[in-house]
């Protein structure tokens, strides 16, 4: 029997949620004994094996094969689906990231399972589990039980610090190659495009962000002054992108990218609740707003109270001004 | 080219969400009801590919009968046939959704003939659960990819881009084909008041099927604790430019 953690990369390179995954993971496989196991899917699953065996896992399944060149919802879900077969998976782990609620969805539909995306607890009773999971981007919270027969689980992306646990004796790699049928790369990715080189909304430690208050595309300059200035980014609200003034690939929230940098700074933002749930894996949140009883004010760590259209350039200015001197 | 689009109805996000007082579901007292958010989304694109490539859009919904107003909105803005699963509790778990909604794909395409694209919303605002239009298009043997914003026809084939971080990846599936769209795809239209008088016309079927419970149990709805934080005011107005960068020094983010 395993409890086996799809490790997500990218050609090679573990993303970070995989470790989450583990982390969240190595607790309910000692609790229950048994077998944590990690499983990496296609090409630089080897290399990447290397990063993940120090988490504690006692075996980590790599599995090749000709038509395992990319990532693709189905041939990777295909392929977990044969290694759990294989290992009499009891619980199946992953991030829930796109990928890892994409590929545990089609396990899940391959098993004829249920699976619960976005986990903040899980307790295995025996043949039952009950589950935690976020619903409405993490405002609202649902208990649920299930004594299905294999248990499939995303743990909500950001709830947790990932962190290297001490190997008993370190791991075994083991070479796995699925019976894949080569209709399945149907799904394959084809090609990247890259439109952005360096730090995104998702890697920037500053975000700065802008909601209605800026009150137009034009307005957005100060914050984008401030910046570059810092190293950091531009995000904004959904209000934002439903008028056009900025592309919804910067929209923060539950529609939009969930962001978790060293601070946000959010800026003309009253911070309804689906906009909250994109910001709150922030370290630190300073809010620039006019009104004080505004959501974002009233949750944020700090605050200035103040019209963003003085303050920001205020703090571009007072930036600059320290670094000439 | 046939397209289906699978919408639900859900309270209007932004709201302060309630529960009710056994827990068991969302407190709809106060609140309206929209299309979820992502779903809004796949009917305007549904229209638009239609627009383009000469085709023809229904839009089916599993939920309670009040979801005719999320059918007659999609048809105000362009959606040819409305096509209602009327249930009575408040929310069906994700494999009973998914059991029902391809009984009826199967029903109407074996009358209408296939669709050539299945759009379904990436995951409900309300649920989130991430796996219907998943589970659906595999038991219809269709390709599925989930977090689309940009979709190109062509002949036999649906380019697809997927937003990752900084970037985007391509994926060609062929047709007959799904996609679980993303809100940023397009920006949905407003229905004209044309549309708004043609929809409440719209002719709407109503079909029902018995569906498997899945293997999932909700014991309870709760609010997380709230995060209790003092707020630190550093100050009104410009005049607080000092005490921010001495906070953004403090975090070490200035290089």
């Amino acid at each position: 029997m395993t409890l086996l953690v799809l490790c997500d990369h990218d050609r090679g390179v573990v993303s970070d949620s995989a470790y989450e995954a583990l982390t969240f993971a190595k607790p309910i496989s000692d609790s229950e004994n048994i077998s944590l196991q990690a499983v990496l899917i296609g090409e630089g699953a080897e290399e990447a094996a290397k990063s993940i065996i120090s988490f504690g896992v006692e075996i980590v399944n790599i599995a090749t094969h000709e038509c395992l060149t990319d990532y693709g919802p189905e041939i990777w879900s295909e392929t977990l689906t044969q290694i759990a077969n294989e290992t009499e998976a009891k619980i199946i782990v992953s991030s829930g990231t796109d990928r890892g609620n994409e590929v545990l969805a089609h396990v899940a539909a391959r098993l004829e399972m249920p699976f619960l995306a976005n986990c903040r607890k899980i307790e295995i009773n025996g043949a039952s589990s009950s589950a935690t999971r976020i619903q409405w981007g993490g405002s609202l919270l649902e208990d649920v039980t299930s004594n299905a027969e294999v248990q499939i689980f995303s743990v909500e992306h950001h709830s947790l610090d990932s962190k290297a646990l001490s190997s008993s004796g370190g791991g075994d790699i083991v070479e796995f190659e699925p019976d894949l049928d080569p209709q399945l790369t149907r799904t394959l990715v084809v090609d990247r495009v890259v439109r952005t080189h360096g730090i995104t909304l998702t890697t920037a430690p500053v975000v700065v962000g802008g909601g209605r208050g800026v009150g137009s595309a034009e307005g957005f300059a100060s914050l984008e002054e401030l910046a570059e200035e810092i190293g950091g980014v531009v995000g904004c609200s959904r209000a934002v992108t439903n008028n056009g003034w900025r592309p919804h690939s910067d929209q923060v929230g539950q529609t939009g990218t969930r962001i978790a940098p060293e601070i946000y700074i959010a800026s003309g933002i009253s911070g309804a609740i689906q906009h909250w749930v994109g910001a709150m894996a922030a370290k630190n949140i300073l809010a620039i707003n006019t009104d004080p009883e505004a959501n974002m004010v009233t949750k944020a760590g700090y605050a200035v109270l103040g019209d963003l259209h003085e303050v920001i350039p205020a703090i571009t200015a007072e930036i600059r001004n320290r670094r000439s001197t | 080219m046939k397209i289906l689009v699978c919408v639900k109805r859900v309270p209007a996000p932004g709201a302060r969400i309630n529960v009710t007082e056994d827990g068991f579901e969302v407190d709809s007292t106060h609140l309206g009801f929209t299309t979820s958010p992502h779903e809004e989304c796949a009917v305007e694109e549904a229209v638009q590919i239609a627009e383009t490539h000469d085709g023809e859009v229904t839009v089916i919904t599993l939920g309670p009968e009040a979801a005719e107003e999320q059918l007659r909105y999609a048809a105000s803005v362009g959606v040819n046939n409305l096509v209602l699963l009327p249930i009575d509790e408040p929310d069906w778990d994700p494999q009973k959704t998914a059991d029902a909604l391809t009984k009826a794909i199967i029903e109407i395409e074996a009358s209408e003939g296939v669709f050539d694209l299945v759009l379904f919303g990436n995951e409900s605002a309300n649920s989130g659960g991430f796996q219907v239009g998943i589970r659906v298009a595999h038991r219809l043997k269709r390709p599925i990819v989930n977090g689309i914003k940009n979709i190109e026809i062509s002949d036999n084939e649906v380019e697809a881009h997927r937003e990752i971080d900084g970037g985007f990846e391509v994926y060609k599936l062929p047709l007959p084909a799904a996609l679980g769209v993303k809100e940023g795809i397009n920006l949905p239209r407003y229905p004209t008041m044309k549309g708004r008088l043609a929809s409440k016309k719209a002719e709407l079927k109503t079909l029902e099927f018995s569906a498997e419970n899945g293997n999932q149990k909700r014991n309870k709805l709760h609010r997380p604790e709230e995060q209790v934080s003092e707020t630190v005011i550093l100050g009104n107005g410009p005049e607080a430019a000092p005490a921010i960068v001495d906070l953004l020094e403090e975090l070490g983010v200035l290089q």
